[in-house]
């Protein structure tokens, strides 16, 4: 009787880029707007076929990444959820209008397929070059949202947890992938309605005259009326005052710009993602994220078989960093090795909280090709 | 208080963002008061329009005015407005911009918006110069005249806002200047109500910056001049070309009645659903 009760999740044999598509489209995505590039293209592909099939569904392909990130938080405003994708070179031309959502604190994903760079770099070979960009890539001082996929089921498990986290917290939320798993192709699972929960942003309640768009709440996160609901607001990229209005009262402008940190601060432990394996008695741990956490988690394997007590922190979030999952790992002395697709942007962060206390080595490859297991364990091996 | 002055106050944010940061004799205040009357005539309610700005001074006018207003960034306002569009289709998107934001910076964009035919209404107002910034030369700084980066003279060409959205596509394309107030008015009026990419050029002196660099002793001057060289489009056309001198034609220069691109988009949509619910 209760075998007949579970309803067989729907089963797919899809690719990462695919996987993405699927996650949005179940967290509630309405609005695409993007410009092709290798090698995130599938993703707008596939929004193109399917958004004007969904209930209110709109997709537009536009004339530059400039103006996709513009038409995303336009759409955003409006009261859609919405994202874009693409990958480093466009990502870079997003970044004025990243500054943009941060300050109107406008929900909107964005996907960046990771390729090689700087520049036009290797189009088709995986990378991870653009961690600290997508932390540090616009202009000023903001928090921002930063997770990682290292599998195809990942990428659709993260992409609803980007919009949820964006809805929830009124930020743009970068999800980042590699080449690799955008375009490995493997069986996933779509999870039925029950398995997953959604977020919306919250809608304001008051009537239109006591409303305050941008005022502090205990959430930190102020509730949003869509343009065209009855609340005329006005939404600036200036630094603006509870009401919307642009200020330059000192006060007010620090009041504003803390509020955007404290609403992420403040909600820390929902935020950062992390999974560990065979960490508990670990001597090296490994912490890596994206394709390379898969490549780790075998190498973890394969050393535990030699007889290393060997572990894997695996990062989902990246920012804000998941500074205390690593701090336990350290604290009890397990030596740390990094290895990733740059040539040290996690380790960066690792080696920050660490101050000093354990070992840390890193593996940095820049050469457009994949870190395998065995390079891991042969690292593992030597710490 | 005059009837005019009433029926500005009914739409201005009064109470919040005033006084305004707007030169004595700036032609954007004008193009504000025209823009005000003409969503009035049409009976649009203030929740039903949707004002998006680029930066420079002309992007100000987004704090002044009651509507939904979304001040964006330099250039990329009709981007904001594109999304804007296609994600809420009943609102009336009206789009304003200087013409280094329209012309210089967001060049791309207004090509675009105007072929693809997207239900905006592009406001540009054209003082041939950088204002907010201090004086620079724009895309429609004249050749040979003088502002803070080009002080031996505009070597390069200009371009003509009206050709430039013909050739684009433009459902609706139209020429005044701040001297023109009750063409203007009308011009902005039919802009709002007809479907697709509608966009009107309004002239509006900068004697801040443009006017004291270029000879122009005085505001007047600047709008007296405005007044001798615009030419109404009827009378350009009979005119001998070689006559034409620095004249230039003001009118309504396209008219067409082409669905908007999100027309199209949603009767595609409800097309495939359609489809995909009998099949
Ligand atoms: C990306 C970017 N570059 C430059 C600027 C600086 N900037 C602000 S306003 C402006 C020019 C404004 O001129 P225009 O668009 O003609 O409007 P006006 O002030 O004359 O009405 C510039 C260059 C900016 N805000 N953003
Ligand atoms: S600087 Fe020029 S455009 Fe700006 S407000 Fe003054 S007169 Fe108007």
């Amino acid at each position: 009787m209760a075998q007949k009760a579970r309803r067989k999740n729907k089963e797919l044999f899809a690719l990462g880029n695919e996987a993405v598509v699927e996650g949005a489209l179940l967290a509630g995505c309405t609005f695409f707007a993007g410009y092709p590039i290798t090698p995130s293209s599938e993703i707008m592909e596939v929004m193109a076929q399917k958004l004007p099939r969904t209930e209110n569904g709109a997709f537009i392909q536009m004339e530059d990444e400039i103006a996709s990130m513009g038409a995303v938080i336009g759409a955003s405003l409006a009261g859609r959820k919405a994202m874009t994708a693409t990958s480093g070179p466009g990502f870079s031309l997003m970044q004025e209008h990243i500054g943009y959502a941060c300050m109107v604190e406008a929900p909107c994903v964005i996907v960046n397929v990771m390729r090689g760079g700087p520049s036009t770099g290797l189009p088709t070979s995986p990378a991870q070059g653009d961690v600290q960009m997508a932390r540090w890539g616009t202009h000023g001082d903001h928090p921002i949202i930063v997770l990682s996929a290292s599998t195809v089921q990942e990428c659709l498990e993260m992409t609803i947890v980007a919009f949820n986290f964006s809805e929830k917290y009124r930020v743009p939320v970068i999800l980042l992938i590699d080449e690799i798993t955008a375009h490995t192709r493997e069986k996933i699972t779509i999870p039925s309605e029950r398995d997953y929960e959604i977020f919306s942003r919250v809608l304001p309640s008051m009537p239109p005259e006591w409303f305050k768009p941008f005022e502090e709440t205990t959430r930190g996160v102020p509730p949003m009326a869509p343009i065209g609901s009855g609340y005329r607001i006005h939404v600036t990229g200036l630094t603006h005052d509870p009401l919307g209005y642009p200020t330059q009262r000192p006060d007010e402008v620090e009041e504003f710009t803390h509020r955007l940190f404290r609403k992420i601060d403040q909600h820390f432990a929902d935020i950062v993602l992390t999974e560990e394996y065979e960490t508990k008695d670990a001597e090296v741990a490994v912490v890596a994220y994206g394709s390379v956490a898969r490549s780790a988690h075998l190498a973890v394997d394969q050393a535990r078989e030699q007889g290393i007590k060997a572990g894997l922190l695996h990062l989902k979030t990246l920012f804000p960093f998941p500074r205390a999952a690593l701090e336990k790992l350290t604290r009890r002395g397990a030596a740390i090795l990094v290895p990733e697709m740059n040539m040290g942007q996690i380790s960066r962060e690792v080696k920050r909280v660490n101050a000093g206390r354990v070992r840390v080595r890193t593996i940095n490859r820049v050469d457009g090709q994949i870190i395998t297991p065995s390079q891991i364990l042969k690292n593992i091996g030597q710490m | 208080m005059s009837q005019v002055t009433q029926l500005i106050h009914q739409y201005l944010r009064h109470n919040k963002r005033f006084p305004h940061v707007y030169c004595p004799g700036c032609g954007h205040g004008i193009v504000l008061g025209s823009l005000v009357r003409s969503v009035h005539n049409l009976g649009l309610s203030k929740d039903e329009v949707c004002l998006v700005a680029g930066i420079g001074c002309s992007g100000r006018m987004a704090v002044y005015v009651d509507f939904n207003t979304v001040h964006t960034t330099h250039g990329r306002a009709l981007t904001f407005a594109t999304g804007i569009k296609l994600a809420n289709p009943e609102l009336t998107v009206i789009c304003v911009m200087g013409d280094g934001d329209a012309l210089s910076i967001g060049g791309n964009h207004l090509i675009h918006a105007a072929r693809r035919n997207i239900g905006v209404t592009a406001l540009i107002l054209n003082n041939n110069i950088y204002g907010m910034t201090g004086g620079q030369c724009s895309s429609t700084t004249p050749m040979g005249s003088r502002s803070m980066t080009t002080p031996y003279g505009q070597l390069e060409n200009t371009f003509d806002i009206v050709e430039l959205a013909k050739a684009a596509g433009a459902n609706y394309v139209a020429r005044s200047t701040a001297f023109h107030a009750k063409m203007m008015d009308a011009q902005i009026s039919q802009a709002l109500s007809r479907p697709g990419f509608s966009l009107v050029e309004t002239f509006s002196p900068c004697h801040t910056q443009y006017g004291r660099k270029n000879q122009f002793r005085t505001v007047v001057d600047m709008y007296q001049d405005l007044k001798v060289r615009s030419t109404p489009l009827e009378k350009w056309n009979e005119m001998d070309p070689a006559k034409r001198g620095d004249k230039f034609p003001i009118g309504v220069f396209v008219e067409r009645d082409e669905p908007g691109l999100e027309e199209r988009y949603m009767a595609m949509a409800e097309g495939l659903r359609k489809k995909e619910a009998n099949a």
